[in-house]
């Protein structure tokens, strides 16, 4: 394509014909206000539905007379065309469409879950809005609490249709779409029902992609916060993979530092009587998982296996593809199986009642909070896992607590449930759980431990939406694997299953595009995706720092298995950590 | 849906919507049926006088579009509704003309009689709904309101009460 010049506020740039004045300006490193704009919100999909008009700009050359056009969606397409980003037509028109905004947009900031956290408002302050001259109607919409996940305060929405695109066209799952008309207008769900009762897995990317504090999770921080000071509880805590390279970067370090020892500092400062890891749960399983790959790998029955750690992912399953639910490992996830293993083997072990052991995972997800009150993972009304956090909210209780962990020494997990390897921390990528299965399932029936470079699958990998190898266990045993995250990325592959079930014979499916790195409970990117990068290259620094990385090397599993379970998929080990999946 | 909890009568209802959406031609690949939406849920509202979520999701399930999209299309448009209508749908038109005329007057007059508000609920009979609604283009005659599509012109509030009366007659 060819190339055009484009003057923007006197300074001239060349780019390609048909860019929008947006990538013009950003390319002069001027910087126009956008709202609804997002270049990526996952597996390259942007959102320019140019509703907000927050980045109009004065254009000539494009009509006989300057006009104020969205520089998000207007393309350059001649040499004529002459911007001015900052002039005093731009700038009034700028500052009406924020205050029109604003003036149908709660003023309850001090009270909102996005308060510091909220585009919105980071405007409003940008523009130095000291008042609001519209006073018109302003929209009331019930809050939708109804799922134990994601909260919708529609009264806040702003209509930048980020999350229906997101929900749509990134995840497929089709939950959200525009309701209504002109000023009533909201992004909803079908006839409006409650979110529980819709197709919604909770992967929470619409939480994430929510500019405002319209779409925010559902918090259990208060709960937690009681449970530490009742004298009567002991009060648990375990960390998912991702959260020790995300939890940095709210707290000054270079993001996607992995900060583990400082993390596990902190939880201790909170009050958490034992600092667990999940990565110990995801050691465990590997040792489930690896030896039922290895069974119907023997019996050629059920393949191929699909793995089964993600709570949005096994809804998005259970949703849309009622017909394979035979396929997916019937290993809990780590989530799960750290709750049933807390409230048996370590219960039993510290003398304490399953219902004064309070468990408290700190997630990288809201689908985890949806997977923990499963009705199936309680037992006598006590549930495996109590309450669960993300790491945006522990951020929160950081601060809310006065603990920096930027001026925390490292401290080391508690024991038994805080061992883990390497091959359990790169659960938090796209791709490591995989990789981890294959480390153990390739050093078992090798009979040899994995050693230098024969321990990185590279060929899994990468933040591509879709992966597929074939990965050599013996020279006579060769398997075709297959990688997706991102919900729409994962229809795609399922629907390669139901065409050829023989084409794959394993198979790792995350919900959130990039894997739990990018969940929907983590620190918020504001478009920077990059971040991904970071902390995806924080969780293999971690794992080949690590003294063991194969699952089965972790002696604490070694002796969970000899001291409780017996043998990885014995009668005990089915019993407390695997589970089936309905047909929703 | 379950099927068998239909009635007769509303099985040949989702009988005809689907000989309908057969006769477009369209598959689940086929990008158009996004297009044909808004012509099949006219055609589910003919048949069903209204489009309730069964409806709405019967449509999607056709056209192999999530439910979302179907009512979020059902939502833009005033035309669609998904609230029962009575046999008889009464409009009134409130439109610059007509108002001058005194149809605000007509239209208060219906609902008493009636005993339903414009735009609610049918009455319990279910024979008339009554709506409001912005000039049909017959200034001439205002004030105006139409019955099932049937127009009348010059009406005054004792007029009107004599067409509803008409239609009672015919049950």
């Amino acid at each position: 394509m060819s190339d055009v010049t484009v003057k923007i506020n006197g300074k001239q740039v060349s780019v390609p014909s048909g860019s929008t004045i947006l990538e013009a300006a950003q390319k002069l490193n001027i910087n126009i206000p956008t709202l609804c704009y997002c270049k990526d919100l996952g597996c390259g999909v942007s959102n320019k539905p140019a509703s907000c008009r927050i980045c109009l700009v004065e254009a000539a050359g494009i009509r006989p007379r300057p006009v104020l056009v969205p520089a998000c969606a207007t393309p350059i397409t001649n040499d004529r065309v002459e911007v001015w980003t900052n002039s005093q037509r731009a700038l009034n028109a700028r500052r009406t469409v924020l205050e029109l905004m604003l003036s149908d947009h709660p003023k309850n900031c001090l009270t909102c879950p996005k308060n510091q956290d909220c585009e919105l408002q980071k405007l409003a302050a940008e523009f130095g809005i000291s008042d609001i001259e519209f006073k018109g109607e302003v929209n009331h919409f019930p809050i939708d609490d109804s799922s134990e996940a994601i909260m919708r305060d529609l009264s806040k929405c702003i209509m930048c249709r980020r999350c229906e695109t997101v929900c749509n066209k990134v995840q497929t799952v089709g939950t959200l779409t525009g309701v209504g008309r002109g000023f009533s207008a909201k992004v909803g769900t079908a006839s409006m029902i409650p979110l529980a009762d819709t197709s919604c897995t909770f992967c929470g990317q619409c939480v994430n992609a929510c500019p405002v504090g319209a779409i925010t999770g559902i918090s259990y921080v208060k709960k937690v916060w009681n449970a530490i000071n009742d004298p009567t509880k002991t009060v648990i805590v375990s960390t998912a993979p991702a959260v020790r390279v995300a939890v940095g970067q709210e707290f000054g370090f270079e993001p996607g530092t992995p900060i583990t020892g400082k993390l596990v500092a902190g939880l201790r400062a909170l009050g958490f009587d034992k600092v667990f890891d999940t990565d110990f749960a995801a050691d465990l399983t590997i040792m489930e998982e690896g030896t039922e790959l290895l069974g119907r790998l023997k019996s050629g029955k059920n393949l191929p296996i699909l793995t089964s750690c993600c709570p949005g992912w096994i809804n998005f399953i259970e949703h849309n593809f009622p017909d394979l639910l035979h396929i997916p490992s019937s290993c809990k996830s780590p989530q799960q199986m750290f709750g049933a293993i807390a409230k048996s083997y370590y219960a039993e072990k510290m003398g304490i009642a399953p219902k004064d052991l309070i468990v408290v995972s700190v997630m990288p997800c809201q689908a985890k909070k949806y997977e923990a009150a499963r009705p199936e993972f309680s037992h006598d009304g006590v549930r495996d896992i109590d309450y669960v956090v993300t790491t945006r909210e522990l951020c929160k209780m950081f601060r809310e607590a006065g603990v920096n962990l930027a001026n925390m020494n490292d401290e080391e997990y508690d024991n038994p449930l805080g061992e883990s390897t390497g091959a359990a921390v790169i659960f938090g990528v796209t791709g490591g759980v995989l990789e981890a299965a294959l480390r153990t399932v390739k050093s078992i029936v090798t009979g040899k431990d994995l050693v230098a470079d024969a321990i990185n699958f590279r060929a899994v990998r990468g933040l591509d939406g879709v992966k597929e190898a074939t990965v050599e266990i013996t020279p006579d045993v060769k398997v075709n694997v297959a990688v997706a995250s991102g919900l729409g990325n994962a229809r795609k592959v399922l629907e390669m299953v139901r065409e050829d079930p023989n084409r794959f014979q394993a198979i790792e499916i995350m919900a959130c595009p990039g894997g739990c790195i990018n969940g929907g409970g983590q620190p918020y990117l504001h478009g920077h995706r990059d971040l991904l990068d970071k902390r995806m290259a924080g969780l293999y620094l971690e794992d080949a720092n690590k003294p063991r990385r194969m699952s089965h090397q972790n002696p604490d599993i070694k002796k969970l298995y000899d001291e409780y379970l017996g043998q990885p998929g014995s009668e005990k080990a089915h019993h407390l950590l695997h589970t089936h999946y309905h047909q929703k | 849906m379950c099927e068998c909890k239909l009635s007769e009568g509303a099985k040949a209802k989702f009988a005809e919507l689907d000989a309908f959406i057969d006769g477009l031609g369209i598959n689940a690949k086929d990008d158009r049926r996004r297009g044909y939406l808004i012509q099949v849920l006219h055609k589910a509202q003919d048949i069903f006088g209204y489009l309730p979520r069964e409806v709405q999701k019967h449509v999607a399930d056709k056209l192999v579009l999530t439910e979302a999209q179907v009512s979020g299309v059902v939502s833009f448009y005033n035309y669609f509704t998904t609230d029962p209508k009575g046999k008889y749908c009464v409009n009134v038109c409130l439109g610059t003309a007509c108002y001058v005329k005194g149809s605000e007057k007509v239209l208060s007059e219906i609902e008493r009689v009636l005993g339903v508000k414009a735009d609610t609920v049918p009455t319990a009979d279910g024979l008339f709904s009554i709506s409001a609604l912005r000039c049909v283009g017959a200034c001439g005659l205002a004030p105006v309101m139409v019955v099932n599509g049937k127009v009348y012109g010059k009406v005054t509030p004792a007029k009107a009460v004599e067409i509803i009366n008409e239609y009672k007659a015919k049950g």
